[in-house]
């Protein structure tokens, strides 16, 4: 796969060197497996390290910058102050700034913390000591500063990784889909969960990742977040299968409970 | 050498690169005296084993799973044996099979990550595998093949190497057929084009020489192969007590400058990880694995923590032949496709749950790790507890920082910082999986 050589605005024959954007990665409350999928593009990062300066990404090298950035990944979730505070002084240097992976989209994981109150689960979890290690309900990036990509999946998809910093070195924007998994499991001609009697959430989760968990025998749980409208197919489900909506918002829960923070806001 | 009595040093390496997760080092000398040599693991909480509470044991791979990217497979498993041990269910013998290829894939991915990519740099004295890929482009492009390589592999057994899909409690939800075999043997028999070069130049790398007696602590098992998904939990202290009595061997302590969880056993500290399997089970490496060790002269009991990343290079030998020979196995005998499962069955009842406490110990390639989970009559999960590999071995990082620190206090502070960043690198620590964090602080 090709990739961006060059940034926004260069004409063909661009002047080399000197303009390649900065790029720098960072992660806050996340596991880094989505750092780990550029790893796991094999050469094809070899491409992208000589489209852009990767000026900081810990878990791979040390070189430190502290200069601005073109473009910021940000990787994980807001659940402390300090991580906060961080974040909002990584925004103030970044031009670009792309939430990368569910726990930054959505909240992912991290978010099954809100389903608790803070104090009782540090306490289980930590014993008497708790209040040594500080923790705020978990917030998506978009709940704290402004962001303007959003690559979703826990985690990322490799396709979708190449297009989005395709799209964001020339400055242009990137959609991301709206239709639900179930668009691209039926061109997968999967067997749909509900014929062998499982739930599956692909009916109101977003694509793009081409059905990855139904093609592997597995449900889709959400993991991309909740299209905007779920469609009158959603509704369907509910009723044909009798389903009870508690069983679905538990399902949820697992990736999307962050969502009840930007209720008053729509979509992203 | 230099004068260290009056010496002054402070370093403090914020986020130690190179590592999984954030952890900090502090060392502060005053007059030659060693004040302070601390390794902290500070990251924002993530208290998964609060979050699990109440969810359903058949969720629990995929949510512990999101521990820890690189650790996701060793998760996985630890995760499904701890639940099949609280519902009572027996996997079967093709299931076990294909479970210990999934985590021979898990060894040579993360093995090839940190023993190329992450600790090479240090040995060829520059800051990342970045400038190699001026400097020694064909090894950088050989690592990345070969990571790719296995994770193609992972692709086509998991769905993808990076939290897997198919494995889940009871089995597998999509079998490889034939052709899914011929693949991996195919990408598998081409990778020794890749590794070949690099095991050749993994003996010329040149590892700081220090040890320090300590107690190595490995699954261990009575038949002859090299056990890394069942076994009791063994001692170099010749202790051994079977994995429900994990906490016997990992008692737990709370280190108030991070948010990990500290563990010792035997004697003050305790070493886990690619070292203490090979100090415990040297014999029953494959012999190619074997033959490896003897030509860069490791052999067991080695006390050098540097030398777990040899360890690490010797199992990738290992598991490289025993995954080739489980694939060659599965296509020669083939494989029951009739014990293909279907997710979440659980939901009509189809499986039989019960009120339980199920605790899964398996071998990841940073070491041994537990999980342990107690369920109610729903299967719905009442308490959790995970305990991960770099989480025991932080105390042991320290009891060696105190050691090694007086024997490189005549150098320069930059190389000081640098021996004990290599250090803490060592031992792969990953601290996604039980925190994130490392501070060195200097000042002369
Ligand atoms: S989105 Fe998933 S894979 Fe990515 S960092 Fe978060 S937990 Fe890990
Ligand atoms: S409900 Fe699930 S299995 Fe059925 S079509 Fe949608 S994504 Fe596929
Ligand atoms: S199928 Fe669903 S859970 Fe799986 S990757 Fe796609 S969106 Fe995520
Ligand atoms: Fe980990």
């Amino acid at each position: 796969m090709k990739t961006a050589k060059k940034p926004v605005k260069t004409p063909a024959k661009a002047p080399k060197a000197a303009a390649k954007p900065k790029v720098a990665f960072f992660d806050f409350a996340c596991c880094e497996g989505c750092q780990l999928q550029i790893t796991n593009l094999g050469e094809t990062l070899l491409d992208i390290l000589g489209a852009v300066d990767v000026v900081e990404f810990r878990e791979a090298i040390s070189e430190k910058w502290d200069k601005d950035y073109d473009v910021v990944f940000i990787e994980g979730s807001i659940g402390d102050h300090h991580a906060e505070e961080r974040l909002k002084k990584i925004r103030a240097r970044a031009k670009v700034l792309i939430a990368y992976g569910s726990c930054a989209t959505i909240g992912g994981v991290n978010g099954m913390k809100n389903s608790f109150e803070l104090d009782e689960i540090r306490r289980s979890v930590y014993g008497k000591d708790y209040k040594l290690f500080d923790s705020t309900p978990t917030k998506a990036v978009h709940q704290v500063v402004k962001v303007d990509y959003f690559i979703n999946g826990c985690p990322v998809y490799g396709p979708e990784i190449l297009e989005v910093i395709k799209h964001a070195l020339r400055g242009l924007p990137y959609t991301v889909p709206d239709n639900p998994v179930c668009a691209e499991c039926k061109l997968n001609e999967n067997v749909c969960m509900y014929e062998r009697g499982i739930a599956c959430l692909g009916p109101w989760t977003r694509a793009g990742c081409n059905s990855w968990c139904v093609n592997n025998g597995n449900i889709c749980y959400g993991c991309r977040g909740e299209v905007s409208n779920p469609s009158k197919a959603a509704q369907d489900v509910i009723s044909k299968y009798k389903l009870k909506p508690e069983l679905i918002k538990n399902k949820f829960d697992m990736y999307n409970k962050c969502k009840e923070n930007d209720k008053s806001e729509k979509g992203k | 050498m230099a004068k260290t009595t009056g010496k002054n040093i402070d370093i403090k390496v914020d986020y130690v690169t190179r590592v999984e997760g954030h952890g900090n080092i502090v060392a502060n000398v005053k007059n030659g005296k060693i004040e302070k040599c601390e390794f902290h693991v500070v990251e924002t909480p993530r208290l998964f084993e609060g979050m699990l509470r109440g969810r359903s044991i058949f969720e629990a791979q995929h949510i512990t799973s999101r521990i820890c990217g690189i650790c996701s497979c060793g998760h996985s498993l630890a995760s499904i044996a701890a639940a099949e041990d609280a519902l009572g269910v027996v996997p079967t013998e093709q299931t076990i099979k294909l479970r210990k290829l999934m985590l021979d894939y898990e060894f040579l991915d993360s093995h090839v990550l940190h023993a190329f990519l992450l600790v090479a740099p240090d040995a060829l004295g520059v800051p990342s595998f970045v400038p190699l890929v001026k400097t020694h482009n064909q090894t950088v492009r050989q690592i990345l093949r070969l990571k790719k390589a296995v994770n193609d592999c992972c692709d086509i057994l998991l769905g993808r190497h990076i939290h897997p899909i198919t494995a889940i409690v009871g089995g597998w939800t999509k079998l490889p057929r034939q052709k899914d075999l011929d693949a991996q043997i195919k990408i598998m028999e081409g990778m020794t084009a890749e590794l070949e070069p690099l095991l050749k130049l993994a003996k010329t790398l040149k590892l700081p020489d220090f040890t320090r007696e300590t107690e190595y602590v490995a699954l261990v098992s009575d038949d002859g192969e090299y056990p890394l998904l069942s076994g009791d939990i063994g001692s170099s202290d010749g202790k051994r007590v079977s994995r429900k009595e994990y906490r016997k061997s990992t008692n737990e302590f709370i280190d108030p400058r991070s948010s990990a969880k500290w563990t010792k056993w035997n004697r003050e500290s305790l070493f886990v990880g690619a070292l203490a399997r090979f100090n415990l089970n040297y014999d029953k490496l494959h012999p190619k694995a074997k033959a490896y060790a003897k030509e860069i002269g490791l052999k067991p009991v080695c006390h050098n923590p540097f030398m777990n990343t040899m360890a690490q290079v010797v199992e990738t030998i290992h598991c490289y032949y025993h995954a080739l020979g489980i694939l060659k196995d599965l296509r020669k005998n083939g494989l029951d496709y009739s014990q293909e499962i279907t997710v979440g069955v659980n939901e009509k009842g189809a499986v039989p749950v019960r009120a339980g406490d199920g605790v899964g110990s398996v071998e990841v390639p940073r070491g041994i790790l537990h999980h342990n989970y107690v369920t109610d009559e729903n299967g719905l999960i009442k308490q959790a507890n995970c305990i991960i590999p770099t989480n025991q071995n932080v105390n042991n990082i320290e009891h060696d920082f105190a050691k090694f620190l007086p024997e490189i206090l005549h150098m320069k502070q930059d190389d000081i910082r640098l021996r004990l960043e290599m250090l803490v690198r060592a031992y792969d620590p990953c601290i996604s999986c039980s925190a994130h964090y490392l501070d060195v602080t200097f000042v002369e």
